[in-house]
């Protein structure tokens, strides 16, 4: 029997506002545990919620950026139930009335492309963490992060292998960084995924029952773990066994998905209308507003990229990594007009230097003007390829432009067709044993020549010069 | 149980008197809950009851869902239900940080504590 | 006369012309506290020594010409206001030891104004109750016949003011726990609009219910309270921003041409004669100044008090979820596991009223029932709303009787919940619509038990009711007794 994975993601971003979602506080990483907390967030008694309109906008943003339909009302709910990190013993999310609805992501598999649908996205607040202590039995809470503004995003049950999933995770995570709401850390925590899996019959429509994943801190673990979880199902159920329906984590070290120890309950959480908040109204001028804010999303940038440039689809995939290369890269082009070109000198030594400082391409020593004008005197023949290799060495570490550099160094390339044949005769004239052995049909010599030109002109001569002059000369009996 | 059944009632508080009132009703009426049930609800609830305590709640829960049973009798097809007293919509806040609490402020009140963090008995996953 | 005896206006005169200082008032009260607290029991802690500190300043700023309406005068808050570095108990075990690190935003303004805090007010634990039976820290009992209840859940509010051991007391009402206890403890207390006074701060019952308001001894001193507090909370997103008018200005006006709605589900046969007798001679009162009193009906009565014990209690089981021995108040000891130890807390740490509560708005929330209780509950309010919306087109205000009955007995309801419950049935429907109103003295009982009549208007016409109330007061020529305490 041939079955099909029915895979349905949910994510949660952290959004990266100043301050929370209910409160004033911030939502900074790494504070003291504790000392980002107010009794709003703290849940003191007598303490009330008031919404952080950014968050509303940046959920907007996400929820454009993926085709939903953003919903002119909307409220929040109370989840209800108990555990040491949620102290108010409910978490505020939105139930009935979401934010968005409706969207859809294009991905690229090596099958094509496939578009997945979104149910849904949602406002919600994060809860706190707890740490359990190895040798005691007690556990700790730290509440900094109750409060930090989520959204989830609920796709459909549109995915049908680990790989789309990872494709499908790596959409959302790009569309989320692009438009700067969420750093996407996954290690961290602030990207966050759990999937459900069933199987079914191939032709089958109605749904095998399903298992939650939880505990995939990377996307290389997403994916393991479906595949993993979509081959242990399989086995159960061509073994004429039955899936159970359960909560399993993922085992990193293992390699496998195991069930949760604690006795699983089925939630009741109780949701209903959070009578703290006021419904949210977003009207035609509100999006509009937002809407004027995004910026053009990385699939529709490769495409440009293209279609507008004529590079090659896997150098469109580097250039559009992230925004700033992206807009790095366009300036380049402005400057040079040569984006093929452009292209190899950015993904090559620009992103090593970047890559080797572990820096970011905003505050690389060589500036987006510079590359590109290095690339004109390239072009001009005002130096070779060669010497500019040489010459972006210089601009990495003195972070100054290459005709300062050159007009320093005197590095102006030889293009004075008797000056070089000069030089030309006098390197054949050197080289008696070698003329002889070239003239007598070893041409690998020409390479040898050629050194030998480059040497005495310092590099500085137009390696196409040389050929041209060199093979004269050397032919010249 | 109009204003009738008030006067009456309140001038007919003795125990015998409600003891009575309550067989009849549970005589009439079905049983809206049962102990398993209050056994559960007061399990989501996080409380806990003894023989006689559930036996009493389960007695006086039913009381008081019979009696809000009424609400069956009112007409409220296409009835939007109210969930907040006055219309308002779109109450922000700015995206302004403002001083937190101090660590030792937040845990002030903690029954217990250990460092920076409030300690709970250990959690299994 | 005792300084403890007179009103706020009163004493704002005597602090003025310098006639008296704060400190005297203070004195004042406390000398009362000493003498009645005892066999009273309105308060659960006393601030003797801040309050004293408070007057002190309270006269320097007068001496400067500078402090606010309320600079030097001893006010009450009921123990459900958070109080900066003041225990606040709710009247719960579960908050016994509870400090909290911020003040509710009333406190502020009270502060702000110059008031002088007394003590924090007994109460029915997490303000469910009618009788202030409830509290963890002992009953209240009625300045005017000590074995019977003052009414609740704000009763040591109201009985503190009716017993002098405060010039004026905040409390709080969700279903009628500011206005059943002034009815029965015979002082004024306001319901505000649902919104006109911000909640931060003010521990959560009903979140959809719930709203501060004063006790006072006339009229004249709840508008003065309530132009103090008031106003548009950016706290509070449920707070409403709407103008403050000066509520002053409604008093000392005439009401003739009012149209006052009398709703015939409020006045059925059987009720008790001597409440009836009284809220009639009111209604003459009111007659005699011009107004024309209509019949009005409010056709979903009888489902008032049905739909408020699904609606409070369910928010107030989510409410009440934080109190879990986590972060702060009770926490059992010897648990087992984190379970044992929510169950052991909660179990111990609250009584039986509000376990009771957390069962019912548990059991109408859960899945499976949501429908038939919490959405049709929310159904049959709006339909409240709309009863009141529609007579209000007709009438300028409503006029009810505060309580069915006079005080009742210590202990008399306390075996039958539904029977305690019933005795909120003409003040809960103002809580389901939000709409504002007002419980005046209108008489005594046969045993002299003080008797109250509530006036109802529509959402932010506290004007309407302090206009009408204060014509009311001034024409009712009610005896002016003291309880003999």
């Amino acid at each position: 029997m041939e079955y099909e994975p029915v895979i349905g993601l949910e994510v949660h971003a952290q959004l990266l506002t100043k301050s929370k979602i209910f409160c004033g506080c911030s939502t900074e990483f790494g504070a003291m545990p504790n000392s980002h907390t107010c009794p709003v967030c703290l849940g003191l008694p007598g303490v009330l919620p008031v919404l952080n309109k950014k968050v509303v906008e940046y959920a907007m943003k996400m929820a454009m950026a993926t085709h939903c339909r953003i919903n002119e009302m909307s409220s929040f709910a109370r989840k209800n139930y108990f555990y040491p990190d949620l102290p108010k013993g409910y978490q505020i999310t939105q139930y009935a009335l979401p934010l968005a609805e409706g969207g859809y992501v294009d991905v690229e598999t090596e099958a094509g492309r496939k578009r997945i649908g979104l149910t849904r996205i949602h406002m919600e607040e994060d809860a706190g963490k707890l740490v359990h202590d190895e040798h005691l039995p007690s556990s700790y809470v730290d509440l900094n992060r109750t409060g930090v503004p989520l959204i989830e995003i609920v796709g459909e049950p549109d995915i049908r292998s680990a790989e789309e999933a990872a494709a499908y995770l790596r959409r959302l995570h790009e569309i989320l960084v692009y438009l700067e709401i969420c750093d996407g850390n996954m290690e961290e925590g602030s990207f966050r995924c759990d999937a459900n899996v069933s199987l079914r019959p191939k032709g089958q429509e109605i749904f095998g029952i399903r298992t939650e994943l939880k505990n995939m801190n990377s996307f290389r673990n997403v994916q393991r773990a479906l595949d993993y979880e979509i081959k242990r199902q399989e086995y159960i159920l061509e073994s004429g066994g039955e899936v159970v329906q359960e909560t399993r984590l993922w085992d990193d070290t293992q390699g496998v998905t195991l069930p949760m120890r604690s006795k699983e309950e089925a939630h009741d959480y109780r949701y209903f209308p959070d009578p703290d908040l006021v419904s949210i109204r977003v009207d035609e001028t509100w999006i509009r507003e937002v809407e004027g804010t995004i910026p053009e999303l990385p699939l529709e940038k490769r495409e440009r990229f293209i279609r507008e440039y004529e590079i090659p689809p896997y150098d469109a995939g580097i250039l559009t990594t992230s925004k700033a290369l992206a807009e790095y890269y366009e300036d380049v082009v402005k400057v040079c007009g040569k984006p093929k070109i452009a292209a190899n000198w950015v993904m090559g030594d620009l992103l090593r230097f970047v890559n080797e400082d572990r820096g970011d391409i905003r505050t690389c020593s060589i500036s987006a003007v510079s590359l590109g004008d290095m690339i004109n005197l390239i072009e001009e023949g005002t130096i070779s390829g060669k010497m500019a290799k040489d010459l972006i060495q210089d601009m990495y570490e003195t972070g100054k432009p290459p005709r300062a550099i050159i007009e320093e160094k005197g590095l102006v390339q030889i293009t004075d067709e008797d000056a070089l044949t000069g030089i030309i005769v006098d390197v054949i004239r050197a080289n008696p044993t070698q003329l002889a052995q070239y003239r007598s049909g070893k041409d690998k010599l020409f390479g040898y020549f050629v050194g030998q030109v480059m040497k005495a002109t310092q590099g500085k001569a137009n390696p196409q010069l040389i050929n041209e002059l060199l093979k004269k000369k050397l032919d010249q009996a | 149980m109009g204003y009738r059944g008030i006067a009456s009632v309140s001038k007919n508080t003795g125990v015998r008197a409600l003891t009575e009132r309550k067989w009849k009703k549970r005589k009439e009426n079905k049983v809206k809950i049962r102990k398993e049930e209050v056994e559960y609800v007061a399990h989501l609830a996080r409380l806990e009851f003894g023989e006689e305590e559930t036996e009493k709640f389960t007695l006086q829960l039913n009381d008081i869902l019979t009696y809000i049973d009424k609400l069956n009798q009112a007409e409220t097809t296409g009835v939007s239900p109210m969930t907040h007293a006055m219309p308002l919509v779109n109450a922000f806040r700015e995206d302004t940080v403002i001083s937190s609490l101090s660590n030792e402020s937040s845990l002030a009140n903690a029954p217990e504590t250990r460092g920076s963090s409030f300690r709970v008995p250990k959690v299994i996953e | 006369m005792e300084l403890n005896q007179l009103t706020i206006h009163e004493l704002k005169e005597k602090l003025l012309s310098r006639e008296i200082t704060s400190v005297d008032i203070v004195e004042s009260v406390f000398n009362r506290i000493d003498q009645v607290e005892g066999k009273v029991h309105a308060y659960i802690s006393l601030l003797r020594e801040d309050a004293l500190r408070g007057a002190a300043g309270a006269d320097q700023k007068i001496q400067e010409g500078a402090g606010g309406e309320l600079c030097g005068i001893p006010v009450a808050l009921k123990d459900i206001l958070c109080t900066k570095g003041v225990k606040t108990t709710c009247g719960s075990r579960i908050l016994q030891n509870f400090i909290p690190p911020y003040d509710a935003t009333v406190v502020e303004a009270l502060r702000r104004a110059g008031a002088v805090f007394v003590g924090k007010a007994n109460m029915d634990e997490f303000a469910m109750g009618s009788s202030t039976e409830t509290s963890y820290f002992g009953v209240t009992r009625n300045p005017w016949a000590l074995d019977r209840i003052p009414g609740g859940s704000s009763g040591g509010s109201a009985a503190a003011v009716a017993a002098d051991e405060c010039i004026a007391s905040l409390g709080s009402d969700t279903g009628g726990s500011i206005r059943q206890p002034a009815a029965l403890c015979g002082v004024v207390g306001m319901k505000p609009t649902y919104g006109r006074v911000s909640r931060f701060g003010l521990i959560a019952f009903a979140s959809s219910l719930d709203q501060i308001g004063p006790f006072t001894k006339d009229v004249e001193d709840c508008a003065i309270m309530m132009n103090v507090i008031a106003g548009y909370d950016p706290k509070d997103s449920t707070s409403v921003p709407q103008d403050v008018p000066d509520y002053r200005a409604f008093l000392n006006r005439d009401i003739a041409g009012w149209t006052v709605g009398i709703p015939r589900e409020y006045f059925r046969d059987g009720m008790d004669p001597e409440v009836s007798a009284a809220v009639k001679k009111a209604i003459a009162v009111v007659e005699d100044q011009g107004a024309r009193c209509i019949d009005i009906s409010l056709p979903h009565t009888d489902y008032c008090v049905a739909v408020y014990y699904i609606v409070a209690p369910a928010e107030a089981s989510s409410n009440l979820a934080r109190y879990d021995g986590v972060k702060y108040g009770y926490r059992a000891e010897n648990c087992r596991d984190l379970l044992d130890m929510y169950k052991k807390t909660r179990s111990e740490g609250f009584g039986a009223e509000v376990k009771r509560r957390i069962m019912l708005g548990t059991y109408a929330l859960s899945s499976g029932y949501y429908d038939a209780y919490y959405k049709k509950a929310s159904q049959v309010r709006a339909r409240i709303k709309e009863d009141f919306a529609e007579a209000f087109k007709r009438c300028d205000v409503i006029l009810t009787p505060t309580s069915p009955t006079p005080a009742f007995k210590i202990g008399e309801k306390t075996e039958d919940p539904l029977q305690m419950y019933l005795s909120d049935i003409f003040t809960i429907s103002a809580n389901l619509a939000g709409i504002p109103g007002i419980s005046v003295p209108c008489g005594y009982s046969g045993r002299g038990l003080p008797v109250g009549v509530q006036f109802l208007a529509g959402h932010f016409e506290e004007g309407k009711l302090l206009q009408i109330a204060h014509n009311y007061e001034r024409h009712a020529h009610i005896e002016r007794r003291r309880p003999e305490l």
